[in-house]
């Protein structure tokens, strides 16, 4: 092949060569394409709408009842009619984008979000990241000036959102970087959190900011401590041990109760303070320092940019940390971790520092928990917790960061959404979606699955460019290779 | 001679109690390209791990440029100078060709990757074309190359390739050995290549050895091999190409 020939990019050669196949095949005389009317659609849309009528007239329009003397029937003509309109609707509207159309929204869908990666100007892109950063770093005054009525509410999910987003990325360390599927990490958040309740409920001059560092670095400890026996199990069986630490640690946490208080936990976990003020009432307090008349919103907003910058942090040393050649150990290590070794990479030291490192993000995060909460105990910590973060790294595209903060947002913010619906309970009576909220939660997730296999963002930004950043769609590659 | 870069000898390994190789004597001297050659499962693959530690040889022993590596772990015999294009390639799918390189320069000083990439990219050209590409997309034949490449960004003193010839068209092949042929002449690199294609493996090697349920049962030049009529039945006949 001759240098100079212009090699398409193999994101731009599957769909060519798909429109190709598929002009190929309409000129063979394959299957015509059959043009639909208008009418040809509201017929079938009415045929469906009839056909429901007559289904339901017995099961929804009628009802029988026992009444004194044998049977009493009773009509639901709304509740009838409301079945059929809906059909009616359904069916017309699935005609005209996907059933009968030349161009199925469905398969638009797919090419916008999957597969090929849209060729957008860097500066959209860039314009785009710049905005939600913004939004994100004014986000508690955007609350109180949009939402005056709800700010503590609003203020308080954003901080849990950020809190899973954190954990989010630092189990993206172990699992999304180096491939070790750990199922036990909620330990590590544990923790940090008993770290810092212990180490300030036992010791006066240790604060948030004084415990913040000992908690990572105990967590890290404890990180190192799971790795050295295990990390020479791989897939599976790694899984179920880090499942089983994860459980131990709850366990102990639970039952050593001179120490960890047991069930009851540990209260009373100090609030950070602003430079040594606490946000409290009065002459001494933060919010007076600052110049600003008291309001208990104060200590949100702080704890607000408190989580934001420690998640920050994750991310700017996770980023920088793929650049170097121990993150690029990493991923090299989940893809194959025999010619990693071939190429002289010392495996379990990769995979301890992997380990290691996620851990210290989970401490930090935990003691951040401890002191949001002022109180702790071992039921925060259930293997529910390491399940939702993982299912947050799977959901977002493993290793990819921005999807981590996607699936925290529709994960985290989606669960407290769905108890606020209990308005479509009106429509239906004697159904109250509040009471079925795991269950719709569930189904989003496989959704999501069913949609996008691999995650919401599935593109992997090389970390070693020659000219310019290109991204790679991530079908290029089966799935599931590599592990 | 001088003393040889790689020496086994009397190496017995085992696959928990099962035998795979049966004491195996092979020297492998600076600037040579020695091939081993043999049928499916008679141990040359075992042979080429059990040089790089994994698993280890149960007895015996393996010198390397004066050093005995049958005890030290893999990472660590890696690190003396041996790189190897492991058997069926196994490149990084997920990461671009560049990353790929990237990682097999990973234990050399940072100042001879410019130079070295540049090296890289005159030997396999098709490379360069795909460099900013997924591993995973390459052709058969560009992974094998990269394989190789990869290995030779860790400016290894001896190369060790596991059959660079599987599943690629005889074009491709012999394109990848007249690369080895190359590196070989202009720069003296100690080349030992285990191989099913015997006749290519046999024509490009100084010296070839021949393995049968793991015990080495002929010894040679490649030249003096190709002729031997017992070769020539067992490996070569239909197989010339």
């Amino acid at each position: 092949m001759a240098s100079d020939t212009t090699v398409p990019s193999a994101s731009e050669m599957k769909p060519a060569g798909a429109q190709a196949l598929r002009e190929a095949r309409s000129d063979a005389g394959g299957p015509p394409v059959k043009r639909y009317t208008l009418r040809d659609t509201l017929i079938d849309a009415v045929g469906a709408a009839l056909l429901t009528g007559v289904l339901g007239f017995f099961f929804l329009a009628l009802r029988t009842e026992i009444a004194p003397g044998g049977l009493d029937i009773t009509t639901r003509w709304v509740l009838w009619f409301t079945a059929v309109a809906i059909v009616f609707v359904g069916r017309l509207l699935l005609n005209l984008f996907v059933f009968r159309t030349e161009r199925p929204i469905t398969r638009r869908l797919r090419r916008s979000s999957g597969g090929k990666v849209a060729v957008r100007p860097g500066w959209v892109s860039r314009a785009i990241a710049i905005a939600l950063f913004a939004i994100a770093a004014f986000l508690p005054f955007l609350i109180m000036a949009i939402f005056p009525g709800q700010q503590r509410q609003l203020i308080d999910l954003s901080i849990l959102i950020l809190t899973y987003v954190m954990l989010g990325w630092g189990l993206n360390i172990v699992v999304g970087l180096a491939g070790l599927l750990d199922l036990g990490y909620v330990a590590f958040y544990a923790v940090g959190a008993y770290s810092f309740a212990l180490l300030s409920t036992h010791f006066e001059f240790i604060g948030f900011w004084t415990a913040l560092p000992l908690a990572g670095m105990l967590a890290a400890f404890w990180g190192l401590a799971l790795g050295f026996p295990v990390l020479r199990l791989r897939g599976d069986y790694l899984a179920i041990v880090t499942l089983a630490f994860g459980e131990i640690i709850r366990v102990v946490l639970l039952n050593w109760y001179e120490v960890t208080g047991g069930p009851n936990g540990i209260s009373g976990v100090p609030k950070p303070t602003f430079f040594g003020y606490e946000f409290t009432r009065g002459e001494d307090g933060a919010s007076a320092l600052l110049g600003l008349e008291y309001s208990t919103i104060h200590r949100f907003i702080y704890l607000y940019y408190i989580i934001f910058l420690l998640a920050l942090l994750t991310n700017f040393v996770t980023m920088r940390l793929r650049k170097l050649p121990v993150g690029r150990a990493w991923e090299a290590l989940r893809e194959d971790e025999i010619a990693c070794r071939s190429l002289g990479i010392n495996t379990t030291n990769t995979k301890l520092t992997a380990f290691s490192i996620g851990a210290m993000f989970g401490g930090f995060a935990g003691s951040f928990f401890a002191t949001r909460q002022g109180f702790i105990s071992p039921e925060s910590f259930t293997f529910l917790e390491s399940a939702i973060i993982l299912a947050i790294v799977v959901l977002g595209g493993l290793g990819s960061q921005i999807g981590v903060v996607v699936a925290s947002v529709v994960m985290i913010g989606g669960i407290e959404l769905l108890r606020n619906v209990g308005f479509l309970g009106n429509l239906l009576p004697g159904f109250d979606p509040v009471q079925y909220r795991m269950l719709i939660f569930g189904l989003a997730m496989v959704a999501i699955m069913v949609w996008k296999p691999r995650g919401l963002v599935t593109t992997r930004t090389p970390s070693a460019v020659l000219k310019e950043q290109k991204k790679i769609g991530a079908d290029m590659v089966s799935q599931g290779e590599g592990h | 001679m001088a003393q040889p870069l790689l020496s086994v000898s009397g190496v017995e390994t085992y696959y928990g109690k099962i035998v795979a190789l049966r004491g195996v004597d092979v020297e492998v001297n600076p600037g040579e390209i020695v091939t081993l050659i043999g049928a499916n499962g008679a141990g040359k693959s075992t042979l080429m791990m059990t040089i790089c530690g994994s698993p280890q040889a149960r007895t015996g022993r393996i010198l390397y440029d004066g050093t005995d590596i049958t005890r030290m772990p893999t990472h660590e015999i890696m690190r003396l100078g041996i790189a190897q294009s492991p058997e069926g390639r196994r490149i990084f799918p997920r990461m671009t060709v560049l990353e790929n390189l990237q990682m097999g320069a990973q234990l050399v000083a940072p100042e001879h990757f410019d130079s070295d990439l540049k090296r890289i990219y005159e030997l396999f050209p098709r490379l360069k074309e795909r460099a900013s590409q997924r591993g995973g997309t390459l052709s058969g034949g560009e992974q094998q190359m990269l394989a190789i490449a990869r290995a030779l960004m860790g400016r290894p003193k001896l190369l060790l390739l596991d059959e660079p010839s599987l599943g690629l068209a005889p074009l491709i092949v012999k394109q990848i050995f007249e690369v080895i042929r190359e590196l070989n002449k202009s720069e003296g690199l100690t080349v030992f290549l285990v191989e099913q294609n015997a006749f290519h493996a046999l024509k490009l090697a100084h010296r070839a050895y021949v393995m049968v349920n793991g015990r080495i049962t002929m010894s040679g030049t490649g030249a003096e091999l190709l002729k031997r009529p017992e070769v020539r039945a067992a490996y070569l006949e239909g197989g010339a190409h």
